[in-house]
């Protein structure tokens, strides 16, 4: 099988994961007690009016056959009207994904760039003190939930020391036309490094707030990985052969280490997307968690469905990213695809 | 200290520090390997022969706990008066090793021709991976492997044991060793395959004039291979001798021991030995074969 097969192969069995997952929220969202119809319009509204829009939303409808109108809809992209803003869901989106996106991207790169790195030098000088600070500010790190980091964060960095911004994406005084969403991408594609600067400058509390718990998961991950490589013989060897302690650690030991490691940090992505929803309510970050919880509470059945969907899918592929790393990481898996 | 010989050790004493005292393992070795000699360390599990091949590594010196006294000389220079860093400078250039299980001492994410690169880049740092790759072949041709080629692109779990092992010998004398150790070679193969290494290897370092240090707790296993022999028991020595004598004429209690511990197509099954016998401890028997 050709890598492109078991790449196909992988879409589609996304693709069923997803309809799982659609027919799952769609159901749940309608289980949730509470009329939509009644949140949207207000207390005062009239019984008739009420009525009405029960009828345009279809709610009347048995439930199977709701499902099937959304899928129709569904299938030419259309994910219906949010009652929360009043616009096509889809155009919410494709709003406030970028901005969530951004910061998990940026969060996930930071818990490969330091915890990886943290985890390597913590196994190289295992039992002596850099290990054993290493090790206790991970487990700090992996013990309090990213909100709190983000608290302490804001109030040493932004509150105390103003080193950083508290709230928003980019500098108000700067407008940065709208093209991916993406304001790193966005700053670039306009010719505005200062707006470049001022982005990555919003980015950083939040993101290391997020990340802080992921980077201390994957340095821990890594260290322990990484003993149990310098167990094996082929450690043993590269001594013998005089190798130096860092190239060991750099190159022999690092490697099949970061096999294990690397398929966790793939599920911690995961986790990142929901942790993200307090770390955007306290740094006031325009992204889709805090959108995706304002309209569960306004029982915002097609926002929500929509919301949960591309959640599920941005998980998804994720996580088939991190297959294919581990698999180019792994002869043993490489070559077994080569051959059946 | 004799400068002459590769190997010269005088007295090797090894101890392990815990909180609850020192432990002693080796009790004074006196062990020595001529250029191009092959000389057999046999014992069984736990008597010390893989720590004495360590200190001549030179890594047992680096573990924290451990305390080694004595002298280890190599060609004329005492290990102990050499910092870590000169250790290491020897290891995959003056000295080099085998180890027991070849499949799992080659690295499994590289390939048999980078881990031939980086093996070869110890004596020349700045060798390119194409000549690499040329003396890779050729080395490996030496322990008859035909298609080099395919063997450098493959890694290690694509290849028989019997394969992995002459990689192993190719790889520890490429970089023309002066001082082979070969700790239990081939233990972890069936006894064919381990039987046709060995004489691969043999032929080798009889071709490059390698001295080796052989460590097996199978008399069997050295008999074809070795020059000379020295039995060690406890972190002792109990008896040394060219390998005929020590075959011929054993005179220590633990070396008959061990020499009818061999199963023989003409005995009568398991053979019935003590574990332990006072008799073991016995003074050292020499064959009168100091050189």
């Amino acid at each position: 099988m050709s890598i492109l097969n078991r790449f196909l192969g992988r879409l589609l069995s996304s693709m069923i994961v997803l309809i799982g997952v659609s027919m799952l929220i769609f159901f749940i969202a309608r289980i949730i007690p509470g009329d939509p119809a009644r949140i949207a319009l207000g207390p005062r509204a009239t019984e008739e009016q009420v009525t009405q829009m029960r009828e345009t939303l279809n709610l009347n409808e048995p439930i199977i056959v709701q499902y099937g109108l959304f899928m129709r809809d569904l299938a030419r992209g259309d994910l219906g009207i949010s009652l929360y803003s009043n616009r096509p869901v889809i155009t919410d989106l494709a709003e406030y994904l970028p901005a969530t996106l951004e910061l998990v991207l940026f969060a996930g790169v930071m818990m490969v760039a330091f915890g990886l790195p943290l985890g390597a030098l913590s196994a190289r000088y295992r039992g002596q003190w850099p290990d054993s600070l290493i090790r206790v500010i991970t487990l700090l790190t992996v013990s309090a939930p990213a909100f709190v980091w983000a608290v302490g964060l804001v109030l040493v960095f932004a509150y105390f020391t103003p080193l950083f911004p508290i709230t928003g994406r980019i500098s108000d005084a700067m407008t940065i036309p709208h093209v991916t969403g993406f304001l790193l991408i966005d700053t670039l594609a306009a010719g505005r490094f200062d707006g470049f600067l001022s982005a990555i400058h919003h980015l950083i509390l939040p993101a290391f707030a997020l990340s802080l718990s992921g980077i201390g998961q994957a340095a821990r991950l890594t260290r322990a990985n990484m003993i149990t490589t310098y167990e094996q013989p082929a450690i043993e060897m590269a001594q013998a052969y005089g190798f130096s302690e860092a190239r060991i650690a750099n190159r022999f030991a690092f490697k099949p280490s970061l096999i294990p490691s690397l398929t966790i940090i793939g599920l911690d992505f995961a986790a990142l997307l929901g942790n993200a929803f307090l770390v955007e309510v306290i740094f006031a970050w325009p992204g889709l968690s805090r959108y995706g919880v304002g309209v569960i509470l306004q029982k915002d059945l097609n926002a929500i469905v929509g919301t949960v969907l591309i959640i599920s899918a941005t998980f998804l592929i994720a996580n088939i990213i991190v297959d294919f790393l581990v698999s180019i990481l792994n002869p043993r898996i490489r070559l077994s695809e080569n051959r059946s | 200290m004799r400068p002459d010989l590769t190997l010269d050790i005088k007295n090797l004493r090894l101890s392990f520090r815990s909180w609850s005292g020192s432990t002693e393992v080796l009790h004074g070795i006196d062990l020595s390997v001529a250029p191009g000699e092959r000389v057999a360390l046999v014992g069984e599990s736990g008597s010390g022969k893989s720590v004495t091949s360590r200190i001549v590594l030179g890594t047992m010196q680096d573990v924290r706990h451990a305390r080694v006294s004595g002298q280890v000389t190599f060609e004329g220079t005492d290990l102990a008066k050499l910092a870590s860093v000169e250790r290491r400078a020897l290891r995959g250039r003056e000295i080099s090793m085998i180890f027991q299980d070849p499949s799992s001492a080659l690295n499994p994410v590289f390939r048999i021709g980078d881990l031939f690169h980086e093996v070869l880049k110890r004596r020349h740092p700045k060798i390119s991976k194409g000549e690499a790759r040329q003396r890779a072949a050729a080395i490996l041709q030496d322990v008859s492997i035909a298609d080099a080629e395919r063997v450098l692109s493959s890694y290690s779990f694509q290849l028989s044991g019997g394969m992995n092992q002459r990689v192993m010998i190719a790889m520890a004398l490429i970089n023309e060793p002066r001082l082979l150790l070969a700790d239990e070679p081939g233990t972890a193969l069936d006894v064919t395959v381990q039987a046709q290494t060995l004489s691969l290897m043999r032929d080798l370092v009889e071709q490059k004039r390698t001295s080796v240090l052989f460590i097996s707790h199978n008399l069997g296993v050295v008999r074809e291979f070795a020059d000379r022999i020295y039995v060690i028991y406890r972190g002792n020595i109990v008896e040394h001798g060219p390998t005929a004598a020590i075959f011929d004429a054993p005179q220590h209690p633990y070396t008959q021991a061990l020499l009818s511990a061999i199963p023989r197509l003409t005995g009568g099954g398991v053979p019935d030995i003590e574990e332990r016998s006072l008799s073991f401890n016995d003074p050292m028997i020499s064959h009168g074969t100091d050189i």
